[in-house]
């Protein structure tokens, strides 16, 4: 793990990864989605609705596991002094704090024709709109902390904290009564019909490959910001020495 | 007094808004990449 702390050595492996990641992920997603809309017939008592299954659930997930990548990463951080550990957490804060917000809009839509409203405050939509609010907050803090220079110590620890929620969400259906349907694929058990199940599976693929990708870019943004800092600085520095 | 719904109107909105977000991701990562690579290049020459 720490042959990546060398940055070159990452931004090596990084330039080459994240066109391939970019593309494979649109072309499996695309395909995936239109292999879904097409193929998957309307529910018994969802309807033709039950397409918007093939984007709700991997964006669910993928709000979730960028959570859980800023956990890993905060824990990495803290316990191993990576120095790209930060980086990762922050790259991925956006596309997870995007995918929770597009979790809630789509399952809201998919609510309203299904449930009969867009909006209930039970377990599962409640520890998401958190889930939300806390990337929201650890966006806000890891980038003052960057910005003012700080040690981004404090940025880990609310990684960690905040992963708390993770495991809320995940069993909320089950805890308390929803509206929401228990849990419909879980280890190496499935009660969704395969015609539905293995597009699904596809576009959870794909999204993956997208999140990775955006993932990448952010941590290369990152890096290239704070390598053009420290070179203008360090010119400073030696204008005013020379002075 | 019962609703009916079109359910493929809300699909449409549902797919819209995730394709219109996902692009908008990729496409502000990509481009905000690409801005900060070539301003290290820029400090590399000056």
């Amino acid at each position: 793990m720490h042959g990546f702390a060398n940055p070159a050595r990452f931004l090596r492996l990084a330039n080459w990864l994240t066109p391939l990641l970019l593309v494979s992920g649109i072309v499996v997603t695309v395909g995936a989605l239109l292999w879904g809309f097409t193929s998957a017939p309307p529910d018994r008592l969802m309807g033709d609705s039950v397409k918007i299954l093939f984007i709700h659930l991997p964006v669910a997930w993928l709000g979730m596991g960028g959570w859980t990548a800023i956990a890993i990463a905060s824990l990495v951080e803290l316990v191993w002094r990576h120095p790209l550990a930060s980086i990762a957490a922050r790259a991925a804060a956006v596309p997870g704090a995007v995918f929770a917000f597009l979790c809630l809009a789509t399952g809201s839509i998919w609510g309203r024709p299904t449930w009969g409203t867009w909006w209930v405050w039970d377990g599962r939509l409640t520890s998401m709109l958190v889930l939300l609010f806390l990337y929201l907050g650890y966006i806000a803090l890891s980038s003052a902390l960057a910005r003012e220079g700080s040690s981004s110590r404090i940025a880990a620890i609310f990684g960690l904290v905040g992963a708390i929620n993770i495991p809320i969400i995940n069993r909320s259906v089950v805890w308390w009564n929803s509206l929401h349907q228990p849990p419909s694929l879980t280890m190496g058990n499935s009660a969704i019909d395969p015609v539905y199940l293995y597009p699904l599976l596809t576009a959870v693929l794909g999204f993956s490959l997208l999140f990775g990708a955006v993932v990448l870019m952010r941590m290369r943004t990152i890096l290239a910001d704070m390598q053009a800092e420290a070179r203008l600085r360090r010119k400073a520095m030696q204008a005013a020495e020379g002075i | 007094m019962r609703e009916t719904f079109d359910m493929m109107d809300f699909v449409w909105a549902a797919y819209a808004v995730t394709i219109v977000s996902t692009v908008a991701l990729l496409g502000w990562s990509w481009l905000a990449m690409r801005r900060a690579e070539a301003k290290r290049e820029e400090t590399r020459g000056k």
